[in-house]
């Protein structure tokens, strides 16, 4: 069944009118006004186009130098985690059991909870005095109680390990979903071959669950380089600005201190970081996809 | 009997890691003020509701749970009904642009929330839609429709095109065939799209905050993440509040899990 131009156009019309007015035009804005020095709270200097200047200027601010940096890690120490803890997950959840289906159900808690609240919750286990966190490690020996959200290195850690608890199940359902596409016959004629446990899922699990992995690494990598709530909540980008990743900073210089201009540099920035990475995955996942088709 | 050991020890392991954290935060919200301050904290409270009462009365949650209801509800419906339309496009009349769209969508639903929201901020201000529930509904109609459309497309295509074939035969509009036909048959899949839309609704953020800035018209999250204390944070009301944007959350991902995993999934294995 085919249809027409018009009709096509007439189902997809209410569609187009709000992804063009609140998705695609925002974006070109974004472009137009990374080119400007506009700052909201010195409305008399106008709109001045400065050409490159912002972008000059953000290759010189260490600050945004910084939030790159700890974006950058960000994403890489938690992604590599939620996956290797979701495929692990996944592979129990595909085992036949009494139970999985609770276990299933379970899983779903974390990714259901709003990333506000799981905020406020990861925050009060690292709290220096009433944590969950210095209990478990210190017990009632209140002396060695310790601030993790108040120091550099730790701050980022304790948002890592929120990132990486609320959304492992995720990543975990992504690759359960490629799992139950491997045919049980693969596993039967891997055992009729001699193949113990490791050798089946080295030759057998891990090639054909690639192209879910892939996906899961792509929508995790989109998804960890907008952090944004965790950081908001738990440290407002600091201490010292050691979690400011770049989606809070263009937040505070867009919003907090009205640069437009300056801030939407930004922006266009984060979005070609994200938009290089979307692009090599969708190749990788192509790739993968037409090995699979092949063999 | 091993194999079965082991699998209910890692089970119990992945349970504990996804229950433990937040079943702490809800423990602490049963607690009074003296058992919340002590040092080291007490695990057990003795179950007080002292905490839910001020978050309620003091802190007037109510009011918060209303306007996510209302701007999640709202957005959720229009949603769903404009990406049904787009889909039942999508998924019939496969021309080249509708193809092109439905990767157009996917390359959007990519984007960070910081690239398009100065500009959005800019459009509401100057239409006075800042601080107001349409504001952030057309916002959010936005932000889901590729979630929403992708999902629905893939339920629409399992619909057989015969049964369609022969309601426009019978003189059924594409309209009415889609409404009379498709949807009623599609209707799992619409409620799993309704459902994960409504949860992202209610769980975003960040334009929440960017776009309700009076207190009166602000979402759950917004009232969670800006939780006044003037001297200490108020740990206990913040947990009674957090449970209690979160315990219906739950409670319909456990009673629509099913259909959540495909949903989730449908998209990701196909697409």
């Amino acid at each position: 069944m085919r249809g027409s131009h018009r009709l096509a156009l007439f189902f997809l019309f209410p569609s187009l009118i709000f992804v063009g007015v609140f998705t695609l035009y925002p974006i070109f804005e974004s472009f137009r006004l990374s080119f400007y020095r506009t700052i909201l709270t010195l409305p008399w200097l106008g709109q001045k186009m400065v050409g490159w200047e912002n972008y000059a200027d953000l290759w010189t601010d260490p600050v945004a130098v910084q939030s790159l940096k700890t974006t950058i890690i960000f994403v890489a120490v938690t992604i590599p985690l939620e996956l290797l803890l979701g495929l692990g997950m996944a592979l129990v959840m595909n085992e036949v059991f009494r139970g999985r289906g609770l276990l299933r159900a379970v899983v779903l808690v974390p990714w259901a909870i709003p990333t506000v609240v799981s905020s406020q919750m990861w925050r009060f286990i690292f709290n220096d005095r009433y944590g969950l966190f210095n209990v478990v490690l210190f017990g009632a020996d209140t002396a060695r109680y310790t601030a993790p959200l108040a120091e550099p290195g730790p701050a980022l850690m304790a948002i890592m390990a929120a990132e990486v608890w609320k959304t492992t199940p995720f990543a975990g359902l992504i690759i359960l979903a490629g799992l139950q596409t491997i045919p049980d016959e693969l596993y039967e004629s891997a055992s009729i071959d001699g193949a113990g446990a490791w050798q089946k899922f080295r030759h057998v699990t891990l090639p054909l669950i690639r192209p879910a992995l892939l996906l899961a690494l792509l929508f995790r990598s989109i998804d960890a380089l907008r952090v944004f709530d965790l950081v908001f909540v738990m440290t407002q980008g600091g201490p010292a600005d050691a979690t400011n990743v770049l989606q809070f900073y263009g937040y505070k210089k867009t919003f907090a201190e009205g640069m437009i201009g300056y801030g939407s540099a930004v922006a266009v920035g984060v979005f070609f970081i994200s938009l290089a990475l979307s692009l090599t995955y969708l190749r990788l996942l192509r790739e993968s996809r037409l090995e699979g088709a092949t063999r | 009997m091993k194999r079965s050991a082991a699998l209910w020890i890692f089970s119990f392991g992945i349970g504990l890691y996804c229950l433990l954290p937040f079943l702490w935060f809800v423990l602490t919200s049963f607690k009074n003020e003296t058992e919340l301050t002590a040092i080291p904290p007490t695990l057990i409270p003795s179950f007080h509701l002292s905490f839910y009462q001020s978050a309620l009365e003091k802190h007037g949650l109510l009011k918060y749970i209303a306007n996510s209801a209302i701007v999640a509800g709202a957005a959720t419906l229009i949603t769903i009904v404009i990406g049904s339309l787009a889909a039942y496009a999508m998924a019939r009349m496969q021309l080249a642009w509708t193809k092109f769209y439905m990767l157009a969508l996917l390359a959007i639903s990519m984007f960070p929330q910081i690239a398009i929201a100065g500009p959005v901020w800019t459009i509401l201000n100057r239409i006075d839609w800042l601080n107001t529930y349409q504001g952030l509904v057309s916002a959010y109609i936005a932000l889901t429709l590729p979630l929403a459309t992708w999902i629905l497309t893939t339920f629409f295509r399992e619909v057989p095109p015969e049964i369609e074939e022969a309601a426009l035969i019978d003189g059924c509009s594409r309209l009415q065939a889609l409404r009379r036909v498709v949807l009623p048959l599609a209707m799992p899949g619409m409620l799993t799209a309704a459902l994960l839309v409504f949860i992202y609704d209610w769980n975003e953020f960040f334009f929440a905050l960017i776009i309700m800035t009076s207190p009166n018209v602000q979402t759950l999250p917004v009232g969670i993440a800006l939780f006044p204390g003037e001297y200490t944070m108020p740990w206990g009301d913040i947990a009674a509040a957090s449970t209690m944007a979160t315990l219906p959350l739950i409670a319909l991902t456990l009673l629509f899990q099913r259909g959540i995993v495909r949903g989730l999934s449908a998209g990701a294995v196909k697409g």
